[in-house]
C-alpha cells in the first residue's frame, strides 16, 4: 500500500485530525488551502527545490557501508541526510514551509525543537528568508544542546528556554503553540515533524518524501531493485516519514525505531494531544506521559499520527531500542565508516545491530537522518 | 436552539439577562487547595454560573497562572473522577460547567465522561481544544446525557464560522476575547468587544466574553456589548497567592458590584 493523502478532516485511517484551541482553526485551514495550492504550483515546487539542491545541497548520497555490513553479516546502505546543510533531513521540511509562509504574507516564523536541529534548520531558513524567528526548546534540552543554542542565536532567532511540564520536547510544543495563538495573525508555526494538527503530518511528509524518493532511485541504480528493509528512527517520526514514502507502495519492509523511553507505538494507547488524534504515552486519566530518552530529538511521548496508521494497518512496524544499545551504535558506526552519526539515527542502526541475525544476508537502507556532532559532548561525558 | 428546550446552564444565564443583570462566570482550578470552598463563596458573592477546571497536562491554551494552578492540583493528585465525585457535593445554587482539555474526555470515553459529568450535576462542559469540526462525537454524547457543550469563537473567525459555532454552542457562546491564551491583562483588548459585538448580531444565546478579563473595570467594559463576563486566572491567582477562599468571595464580589453598577447607571 502507499502513502496517500489523508481524508480532507486530515485523517489517516483512525488517526489524524485537527485538534486546537478555536483561535487556531482558521489558520489551519488557510495553510491547508496554500498548501494544496503551492504543492500543484510548478514555479513553487522549482524554487524549492532550486533552494534543495544549492542550499541544502540535495541530493543527499545514498553511502554503501562495507565495514559495518561485515562486522554485521548483512549489507547497510545508509542515506545521508547528514550531509545536509546544518546536518540533517530537518531542512527539507523548514525550506518548504518558510517558503510557504512566505507565500501566505507571513513575516515571522515560530518553531519548537528537541535537540535543537529543527531549531537551528529552522532559523537558518528565517535568515535566508528575512524573516523574524524564535524558537521554544526546553529547558533540559538547553542544557543539553549549548552549541545548537548559540547557533540559533547566532542565525538571529530568539531562543526561549521553556520550564513547564517536563521541559523537554512535549512542553517547548506547547509553548509554540500558546505564542502561535497569541500571534498568528503573521507568524506561521513551522512544526519540526509529521505531527499536531492538519495539515500538518501530510504536509511535512510531503516535504520530506524528498529523501525516500531520492533514496529508491539511488538504490535502483545501485542494487537494481528496492532494499529488503528500510529503517528510520521515529520520535515524532518525519524522516521516517519522509524515507518510508519512497517505498511504501513496493516489497521493502518498512521498520521505524522508538526510543525504549518514549515508544508511544510500542506502549501508548490511542490520545490526543498537539492536534492529532495517535498514539500517545499516557497514565490511566488522560494526562500525558513525561518520555525519557538519552535523544533530546527523539524525547517525545507521541507519534505521528500516519506512523499510528501504518502500525495499526501493518504498513510498517515499530520497534524499540534502549539508550546503551544507541550508544553502542553510535560508537559502531563511527568506528567502522567513519560516519558519526547523531544520536536519533543511532536508534535505528541499534535495532539493525540487534537484529543482525535476523537480517543475515539481507540489504538494508537505513535512514542516517543527522550527523552527530551535536551529541559528541554528551556522549563523552558519559564515557568519562 | 433548534427547537430543543434550553439546559440548566443556558435558562440560569438567560434569565439573568431577562432581570436585567450581567452574567459572571468565574473559572476555579479542580484540585487546588481550598477549592471548593472557593466554588461556594464565588457562589454566595452571586456567580451566576462557575466553571471548574479539570487540569490536563498540556494546557495549551492556558497561560502561566492556571499552567501553574493545574501543575499544583496534578501534584496534589487531582484525577477527573475524583474531582467530579467531590463537585457533586457542592451545594451552590448556580449552574456548575466543567472546562478541560479533549484528551480527558477521549480517554474516559465519551459517554462515561458525559454521564460522568451529568451524574455529578455538571450542567456543561468546555473542551478548549475541541473544535467545531472535531466535536460530534463528544457533542451526541453530550446531549444524549444532558450536558450542554459551551463552543469558543474567536476574533479569528469568519462571519460564515461564528454561525455555524453559534448554531451547535449549547449553554452560552465563550467569546475568545483576543488573541492569546489565558491570563490577566493590563487592558481589556479591543477584540474583545468587537468578537461580543459580532457574536451578538448572529445569536440569541448568552454571549460571554473571557481570555483577558481580569478586572472589574474590563468586565464592565467588556459586558457595554456582551451579555456577561468569565473571569479564570485573576481568580485562580488569588488561590494560589495563598487568599484562599475569602479572597475569591471577596473579588468575586467586586466583579459583580461592578456589573451591577454598570447595569443599574
Amino acid at each position: 500500500m502507499g502513502m496517500t493523502e489523508p481524508t480532507p478532516e486530515g485523517r489517516f485511517g483512525d488517526f489524524g485530525g485537527c485538534y486546537v484551541p478555536e483561535t487556531l482553526v482558521p489558520a489551519c485551514q488557510e495553510l491547508d488551502r496554500a498548501f494544496r495550492a503551492a504543492w500543484a504550483d510548478a514555479a513553487f515546487r522549482g524554487r524549492l527545490n532550486d533552494l534543495l539542491r544549492d542550499y541544502a545541497g540535495r541530493p543527499s548520497p545514498l553511502t554503501d557501508c562495507p565495514r559495518l555490513s561485515a562486522e554485521l553479516g548483512l549489507r547497510v546502505l545508509c542515506k545521508r541526510e547528514d550531509l545536509n546543510h546544518t546536518g540533517s533531513h530537518k531542512i527539507n521540511n523548514v525550506l518548504g514551509q518558510a517558503l510557504l509562509a512566505e507565500r501566505m504574507g507571513k513575516t515571522r516564523l515560530v518553531a519548537e525543537t528537541g535537540a535543537g536541529q529543527h531549531g537551528v534548520a529552522t532559523a537558518t531558513a528565517a535568515a535566508l528568508l528575512g524573516m523574524d524567528c524564535t524558537v521554544y526548546m526546553g529547558e533540559v534540552d538547553v542544557g543539553r544542546q549549548e552549541l545548537n543554542v548559540f547557533r540559533m542565536r547566532l542565525l538571529g532567532a530568539e531562543v526561549h528556554a521553556v520550564t513547564t511540564g517536563s521541559r523537554t520536547l512535549k512542553d517547548a510544543i506547547n509553548e509554540a503553540l500558546r505564542d502561535w495563538v497569541a500571534t498568528v495573525e503573521r507568524t506561521h508555526y513551522c512544526l519540526g515533524s509529521v505531527m499536531g494538527p492538519h495539515p500538518y503530518p501530510w504536509m511535512v511528509r510531503e516535504f520530506h518524501r524528498v529523501i525516500g524518493d531520492e533514496a529508491r532511485a539511488q538504490c535502483a541504480e545501485l542494487l537494481g531493485g528496492d532494499p529488503d528493509v528500510v529503517v528510520a528512527c521515529v520520535g515524532g517520526g518525519s524522516n521516517a516519514a519522509g524515507i518510508f514514502s519512497g517505498f511504501a507502495d513496493g516489497d521493502a519492509e518498512l521498520v521505524g525505531v522508538e526510543p525504549a523511553g518514549g515508544a508511544a507505538v510500542g506502549r501508548g494507547t490511542p490520545g490526543v494531544v498537539h492536534g492529532s488524534l495517535s498514539y500517545l504515552m499516557q497514565d490511566e486519566f488522560g494526562q500525558v506521559l513525561e518520555a525519557e530518552s538519552i535523544s533530546a530529538g527523539l524525547d517525545y511521548p507521541g507519534v505521528g499520527p500516519e506512523h499510528a496508521h501504518l502500525a495499526r494497518t501493518g504498513g510498517a512496524r515499530y520497534e524499540n531500542v534502549t539508550d546503551g544499545e544507541v550508544l553502542a551504535a553510535f560508537e559502531l558506526l563511527s568506528r567502522t565508516e567513519g560516519i558519526i552519526p547523531a544520536l536519533e539515527p543511532a536508534h535505528a542502526l541499534a535495532w539493525i545491530s540487534r537484529e543482525r541475525e535476523a537480517l543475515a544476508g539481507r540489504t538494508v537502507l537505513l535512514n542516517l537522518s543527522g550527523r552527530g556532532d551535536k551529541d559528541v559532548d554528551l556522549v563523552m561525558g558519559l564515557q568519562e | 436552539m433548534s427547537g430543543a428546550r434550553p439546559g440548566r446552564l443556558e435558562a440560569a444565564l438567560r434569565a439573568a439577562r431577562t432581570r436585567g443583570r450581567k452574567c459572571l462566570v468565574p473559572y476555579v482550578t479542580g484540585g487546588l487547595e481550598g477549592w471548593e470552598a472557593a466554588v461556594e463563596a464565588a457562589a454566595a458573592a452571586g456567580a451566576d454560573a462557575i466553571e471548574i477546571g479539570i487540569p490536563f497536562s498540556d494546557p495549551v491554551m492556558d497561560g502561566p497562572t492556571v499552567q501553574e494552578a493545574g501543575d499544583r492540583a496534578l501534584a496534589a493528585g487531582a484525577t477527573p473522577a475524583g474531582l467530579l465525585s467531590a463537585a457533586t457535593g457542592l451545594d451552590v445554587g448556580v449552574p456548575l460547567v466543567v472546562m478541560t482539555y479533549y484528551n480527558i474526555a477521549h480517554h474516559m470515553g465519551h459517554e462515561r465522561f458525559a454521564r460522568s459529568l451529568a451524574d455529578s450535576g455538571i450542567a456543561g462542559a468546555i473542551l478548549a481544544d475541541l473544535p467545531l469540526e472535531e466535536s460530534a462525537p463528544w457533542t451526541s454524547a453530550a446531549d444524549e446525557a444532558g450536558v450542554e457543550t459551551v463552543l469558543l469563537a474567536a476574533p479569528t473567525a469568519s462571519g460564515e464560522r461564528l454561525e455555524a459555532i453559534c448554531a451547535r454552542a449549547r449553554g452560552f457562546v465563550y467569546a475568545v476575547g483576543l488573541l492569546g491564551v489565558t491570563g490577566e491583562r493590563a487592558a481589556l483588548a479591543a477584540s474583545a468587544v468587537v468578537i461580543a459585538g459580532r457574536l451578538k448580531e448572529i445569536t440569541d444565546l448568552p454571549v460571554l466574553v473571557g481570555v483577558g478579563i481580569s478586572t472589574p473595570a474590563q468586565a464592565t467594559e467588556a459586558t457595554t456589548v456582551a451579555d456577561g463576563v468569565v473571569v479564570g486566572s485573576a481568580v485562580v491567582r488569588r488561590l494560589l497567592e495563598g487568599e484562599g477562599p475569602e479572597g475569591v468571595g471577596s473579588f468575586v464580589a467586586e466583579l459583580r458590584r461592578a456589573l451591577d453598577g454598570a447595569v443599574s447607571s
